[in-house]
């Protein structure tokens, strides 16, 4: 085994690949919600279906794009590889535990959170982003430009309402995972230290509450528009 | 006191184990939990019955061989050693359960003693220092700045006793090995094998079967000697850098 093959295969660096898929990850959720509050314009969808077609043509963003299924991905069979590891750490449990005394709920249920997360992603991508590269989706002219009408496909979407149900308890589970995973990404780099651990827990409290209310807040605004 | 104690029986590493729940009166508050246990295993011994087997030694609460998870906890409801657990800490009536360390790295060699070799052995990977070290050096001899030997001596206070791993949902070692490879690495005297010794430590810890870190933070809440997680970042960033940059190919 190569050195690289040996240091990924570890424990450390298995959760290294956790920690910068996740906070890739993270920076392409603020990507996502910043460039979806054009849904909030008013203007009959228009911003946001030039933004759509910007972000399936431009090849920067494609680059981006592929960075970003790549991370779900290793992020996701990394946590399956972990997970399997630490249930063999442990093959007979305790009859009784106090867990809750010593950590919190998040950071003992990231896996159940994760999964719940992936079966959203999973409806997510269809509804949407499936429809938006290979479905035949109506069309609209913008200054003689002739753009896919996403924005209809989302308003259409969003007036069923266990759909906007789906979405805003699935981005309470979002927040969960968010919760443990923003510093606990810090710390698998390495990254604790009296001067910016304060700070780093402070932004990824307020992250993994502001971006999830603003994801919920999409649907719910265009459920109660229509 | 008047306690009921449900204790896990198990006569060998290949025997299946159970429950047992032991009746036990005249418990004074201020002994301490293992004077308690010891009280019980008189009336077993008196009565031709196997003593209930469990690892202690200093009883001082310094030497890391006491363990127990009590009613759901490593080392009982304080945060302290087991040998330092008085059962003024219980109320009059209560069931208390005790359970081994669980962890696959640490078996069960009979009824709550477990062996805990996986941590000799991942000291022997790397918890040492190769440097003649000689008798006691002079005061202020080595310069070593104050804010850096407290950090080393946060560390070392470690004393092994498993408490992270039994607290641990991963029994992740990490807080162990993240503190022996602190305590060396602060040090002037731990520099020539600092890479290798991160590397080997991790290592070894992998292949004892220990599980991966989550970060939850239950070890440190756990720990009878307050060891902070920073060291497993400290290990995190000793480990990553050693891998890129040591002569071990």
């Amino acid at each position: 085994m190569s050195w690289v093959t040996k240091t990924l295969s570890s424990t450390l660096g298995r959760k290294l690949i956790m920690a910068l898929t996740g906070l890739f990850l993270i920076l392409f959720l603020t990507g996502h919600v910043s460039g979806n509050l054009l849904l909030f314009k008013g203007d009959g969808g228009e911003a946001f279906n030039i933004y759509a077609k910007f972000m399936t043509t431009n090849p920067a963003v494609k680059l981006l794009s592929y960075l970003t299924y790549i991370s779900v991905i290793a992020h996701v069979i990394y946590s399956i590889i972990l997970t399997q590891m630490n249930k063999s750490a442990r093959p007979v449990g305790y009859s009784e535990s106090k867990a809750s005394t010593n950590s919190t709920w998040s950071s003992r249920n990231m896996g159940v959170l994760g999964t719940i997360i992936l079966i959203f992603l999973v409806v997510h991508l269809q509804g949407f982003w499936a429809q938006m590269h290979w479905g035949e989706i109506p069309t609209v002219t913008y200054e003689g430009e002739e753009y896919k009408d996403l924005y209809l496909i989302v308003s259409e979407a969003f007036k069923q309402e266990w759909l906007v149900a789906l979405y805003v308890i699935s981005m309470g589970f979002l927040g969960y995972h968010l919760s443990h995973g923003f510093s606990s990404a810090f710390q698998t780099l390495g990254l604790n230290h009296k001067k910016y651990t304060p700070a780093i827990k402070t932004i990824g409290k307020l992250y993994c509450i502001v971006v999830p209310v603003l994801f919920a807040s999409m649907p719910l605004y265009i459920y109660f528009t229509s | 006191m008047k306690l009921t104690l449900k204790i896990w029986r198990q006569k060998n590493a290949s025997d299946k184990g159970g429950f047992v729940a032991y009746p036990i009166d005249g418990i004074s508050k201020d002994m301490s939990f293992l004077e308690m246990l010891d009280v019980l295993n008189e009336h077993l011994t008196e009565k031709g019955e196997d003593p209930v087997h469990f690892d202690h030694d200093c009883r001082e609460g310094i030497c890391g061989m006491c363990s127990l998870y009590i009613n759901g906890k490593p080392h009982g409801p304080q945060q302290t050693t087991t040998c330092q657990l008085h059962m003024r800490s219980f109320n009059d009536g209560d069931t208390i359960t005790i359970e081994p360390w669980r962890a696959k790295a640490f078996p069960v060699v009979k009824d709550l003693v477990v062996d805990r070799s996986a941590f000799d052995r991942i000291i022997q990977a790397g918890g040492y220092v190769s440097v003649r070290t000689g008798g006691v050096p002079d005061a202020n001899e080595i310069p070593i700045p104050k804010t850096i030997a407290d950090l080393a001596m946060d560390a070392a206070q470690c004393i092994g006793c498993g408490a992270c791993v039994a607290a641990c949902k991963n029994a992740s070692a990490m807080l162990f090995t993240s503190a022996k490879i602190s305590q060396l690495a602060l040090l002037p005297q731990g520099q020539v094998e600092r890479k290798t010794r991160a590397e080997k430590m991790v290592a070894q810890m992998d292949a004892e079967g220990f599980g991966s870190c989550t970060n939850t933070g239950a070890c440190e809440a756990e720990c009878p000697k307050g060891i902070s997680i920073t060291n497993i970042a400290r290990m995190n960033r000793e480990y990553f850098s050693a891998v890129v940059s040591s002569d071990n190919l």
